[in-house]
């Protein structure tokens, strides 16, 4: 320490554009030792900007670097690569995990930093060839995890763990490391559920009674709330509000997050469907997907609802569309408007007009390397030929290129996706717009029948009212049954009209969405094995 | 300024903007070491129009994520069996390629199929099992066509009555079929229109066909298998087709090449033809999952002009036969440079 006085890390007018466009401008905060700082703002505020630039990440340099100052102690740095800032005492927990799958947690957790034993090999060859010492790691990894507060398995193979458990060793390596100071986690909430989210704030608190400071990004306001001692809260580049946590309140912080006034709920208007007709008969599901089992499920569906499905990670909930779907691997009855639909084989639920927006939007939602016209059409080209010319009577089926760029046009303007044009490929939009696109492929199916699988996962405030609005919307005005599966009670509740509870791979309830959200959770725990 | 110039160098690949500066630079020089441009220009669009169908059929399972056909020779014996079958049963003249054509057909459709099976067993490995299918399938081919009851005396060896020749004339055959059709001669400068045009109606057939339900299936299989199979598309349906399809198209390839040739080359012949079908449409600006017709031109107008202007230029400056060198690093260079960049794809 060169000066007692100094905050830990202050950040001075900090300015960076790329090739002229300003993606930050003049911002100024300081974080103590210990202290929690929460960081929130819609998706393309400049978060991750601000944290590459505090990381040292080559692509800030690439770009022509930053203007402002970085002081750490007190003292200006400039950190040219991620290493100078490890070094430093800087560790980042990112999005996206970087673990190794086929090796387990304490291996991970002491990746490149290993104790090692000289041996016979290693004499000769150099240190490169050195046994790793494997009773040591497993103290070292053990005290890593203790520090963290929330136990994992040392031992446990990577690929074995639920994802919750994965961003807790991403966590446990950082805190392995000695000279940690500041520990940056960005979004670490988003794939966790609400017991591991709780379990994850109370080690953040640990941790800074520690003396380790955090910055704690997050879209999660509530959490924000709970842990942090200051919230900075950005928008367009700037710095729109930076207060104490405890003189702040979610609203307000939504406020300040888009800058305008965003209903959170009570704009609920819940239908009673009791006397509806049924048109989905679940009986007796079972659905063989990793970590989403479900054992036993009978639910019926009344036409022209929007259900929601709930529940904690883990417990069966994903399962459901994705075994009706015929994307894993299912067995029992599904009976849709009296017929019974065969279950292991997608066209036939295609065939029935049920669509489906999966909650894997990279792996089964998008072409990322195709134009947003090919997304939004081809289910419904291939299942319903719309959107082809017939050629020599029938023959031939012709991609119809104007039919496709119009209604591609459509969708981009009612559910306001941002791109450049209809011809742009999938891969260059944000998670937000991705979403949106997936809907509208859906859309385009013109099913009877939807499955929407967490829609607003990993996407910002103001697109996730967009799409829950648009799924009300395609509800009410086309008459559409709904079932969307989502983790988050309070979205459930805000547009769905009956809420079903998924505990341990059954469904352990269903209550109208007005229900207080405690007996859902009961609901909710009341079978988890 | 420099960004852009990276902007063009990205979009167009470093390699394929050697190769064709350096065939540029060739073309140039070729007048000045006493070499005929016209000539020049004859023998790169003749060798063009031997070699583009054998591209143009790598173009289907690069679009259904099989990957490059290593497997090329496995289409191309189906070709020769076409050709050999064709010439046993006495046809002769430019029947004898219609004939070598249709006969052809039912094996490549045969073989495809086989083929096609095998690699939807092993999705992911498709460019390993693909070149061991090539070998293989060539290897098995040196015995049968020794054991096959072939009687022609064009055909067999002259002191033994039996077994294939290594090489068969096709003078008589269907030599230059579709070279002479049409041929455009200006001066020392000729244009082989048939070969060109039976190449254009066959790219054009695959535009269309990409163009049409089932060619977009095929791209999105090739794009996102899940996302295919989640549009209830039967993903290996479309893979098999595509493998069919390349495997077809490879048969009619080689005959195509044979035609101008004038030589049908059996025994290891085959397994040479791969690579550089494999290397023209990368160097195309295919990518190991993106390909279009126009990567097929403007690969194999590179390609082919690389090696047919090598050794005419570099022999007369240097006096040393460079041409098979050349060659060789170039289209074994290019195969390694578009399989580093393999992940550059999605994801």
């Amino acid at each position: 320490m060169t000066n007692e006085n100094a905050p830990l890390l202050e950040m001075r007018g900090i300015k960076k554009d790329f090739f002229g466009n300003q993606v930050l401008t003049d911002i100024n905060f300081t974080l103590k030792q210990g202290e929690v700082l929460g960081l929130c703002g819609e998706n393309g505020a400049g978060k991750s900007t601000l944290m590459k630039i505090l990381f040292g990440m080559d692509v800030i340099r690439e770009t022509g670097g930053y203007d402002g100052d970085i002081l750490i102690d007190g003292e200006v740095v400039n950190f040219r690569t991620p290493f100078d800032a490890l070094e430093a005492g800087i560790g980042m927990v990112h999005q996206e995990f970087s673990l190794i799958p086929g090796f387990t947690a304490k291996e991970n957790i002491l990746l490149n930093r290993e104790p090692k034993r000289k041996n016979v090999i290693s004499e000769v060859f150099g240190d490169r060839l050195n046994t790793l010492d494997y009773n040591v790691m497993t103290g070292r990894a053990t005290s890593a995890i203790e520090k963290m507060g929330f136990h994992i398995d040392a031992d446990m193979v990577i690929n074995d763990m639920p994802v919750g458990h994965k961003q807790f060793t991403e966590i446990a390596r950082e805190l392995s490391k000695e000279n940690l100071k500041l520990l940056i986690l960005d979004e670490p909430t988003a794939v966790l559920t609400e017991k591991e989210a709780e379990a994850l704030l109370k080690s953040i608190r640990i941790m800074s009674e520690k003396g380790i400071s955090v910055i704690f990004i997050t879209h999660r306001l509530h959490e924000i709330l709970d842990v942090c001692d200051t919230v900075v809260v950005m928008r367009d580049g700037r710095i729109a509000q930076s207060s104490p946590a405890s003189e702040t309140s979610v609203e307000e912080i939504t406020r300040y997050m888009v800058g305008r006034q965003v209903e959170l709920g009570n704009k609920r208007d819940i239908r009673d469907h009791s006397d509806a007709e049924t048109i989905m008969s679940i009986k007796r599901l079972w659905v063989d997907m990793s970590g989403e089992t479900v054992r036993d499920v009978n639910l019926d569906i009344k036409k022209g609802e929007i259900l929601g499905i709930g529940g904690l990670a883990g417990q069966g909930k994903l399962g459901i569309p994705n075994g009706i779907m015929g994307l894993c691997e299912a067995g029992g009855t599904v009976t849709f408007e009296g017929k019974e639909i065969p279950l292991n084989n997608p066209r036939h639920c295609l065939d029935a007009s049920l669509a489906f927006v999966s909650e894997d939007r990279r792996g089964v939602g998008l072409l990322l390397d195709e134009t947003l016209e090919w997304n939004v059409v081809f289910p419904a080209m291939q299942i319903q030929e719309k959107f082809l010319k017939k050629l020599l009577g029938g023959l031939i089926k012709w991609r119809n290129e104007r039919e496709i760029g119009a209604v591609t046009q459509k969708y981009i303007e009612e559910l306001k996706i941002k791109c450049t044009g209809s011809k742009q490929k999938a891969k260059e939009l944000s998670g937000g717009n991705q979403q949106k696109v997936c809907l509208a492929k859906a859309f385009a199916l013109e099913p009877k029948f939807l499955f929407v699988s967490e829609p607003t996962r990993g996407i910002d405030i103001g697109a996730k009212s967009l799409v829950l609005d648009a799924l009300k919307k395609f509800n009410r005005e086309n008459n559409v049954t709904i079932v969307m599966i989502s983790s988050e009670l309070e979205e459930l509740r805000q547009i769905c009209d009956r809420i079903a509870i998924v505990s341990g791979g059954k469904i352990s309830g269903i209550l109208p969405a007005d229900k207080p959200s405690e007996e859902f959770g009961m609901l909710m725990v009341s079978q988890v094995k | 300024m420099q960004e852009k110039f990276h902007d063009v160098l990205s979009s167009f690949g470093l390699p394929r903007l050697i190769i064709t500066g350096f065939l540029i630079l060739l073309f140039i020089m070729a007048p000045f070491v006493g070499a005929d441009f016209p000539t020049q220009l004859t023998n790169t669009i003749n060798r063009f129009s031997w070699n583009a169908v054998l591209v143009l059929a790598m173009v289907p399972m690069i679009h259904s994520g099989c990957g490059l056909n290593f497997g090329l020779p496995l289409g191309i014996i189906s070709g020769l069996l076409g050709a050999t079958l064709s010439i046993e049963f006495g046809f002769t003249g430019p029947m004898s390629f219609v004939m070598a054509c249709l006969i052809a057909t039912p094996f490549a459709l045969l073989f495809g199929s086989g083929y096609g099976w095998l690699l939807n067993k092993i999705k992911g490995g498709e460019m390993m099992i693909a070149t061991y299918v090539g070998f293989s399938s060539v290897s098995l081919m040196c015995m049968m066509w020794l054991l096959l009851p072939y009687k022609s005396p064009t055909m067999v060896w002259g002191f033994a009555g039996k077994g294939l020749r290594t090489t068969i004339s096709l003078e008589g055959f269907y030599d230059k079929a579709l070279s002479d059709l049409l041929q455009i001669n200006i001066g020392t400068l000729s244009i082989p229109t048939g070969a060109l045009l039976f190449f254009a109606v066959l790219a054009f057939l695959m535009w269309a066909f990409l163009h049409t339900k089932t060619g977009t299936a095929m791209t999105a299989v090739g794009s996102n298998p899940t996302f295919a199979k989640a549009a209830g598309v039967n993903v290996d349906k479309m893979r098999l087709l595509s493998v069919v399809l390349s495997t077809w198209l490879a048969a009619i390839g080689i005959l195509v090449y044979e035609q101008g040739f004038g030589f049908v080359q059996l025994y290891m012949a085959p397994f040479n033809m791969a690579l550089p079908a494999v290397s023209a449409i990368l160097i195309g600006g295919a990518s190991v999952n993106k390909a279009s017709i126009a990567n097929v031109i403007i690969g194999t107008f590179l390609f082919q002009g690389i090696v047919t202007m090598t050794p005419t230029v570099m022999n007369s400056m240097i006096h040393t036969d460079m041409s098979e060198v050349i060659r060789i690093v170039v289209s074994n260079g290019m195969i390694l440079y578009a399989l580093t960049r393999k992940t550059e794809g999605s994801k």
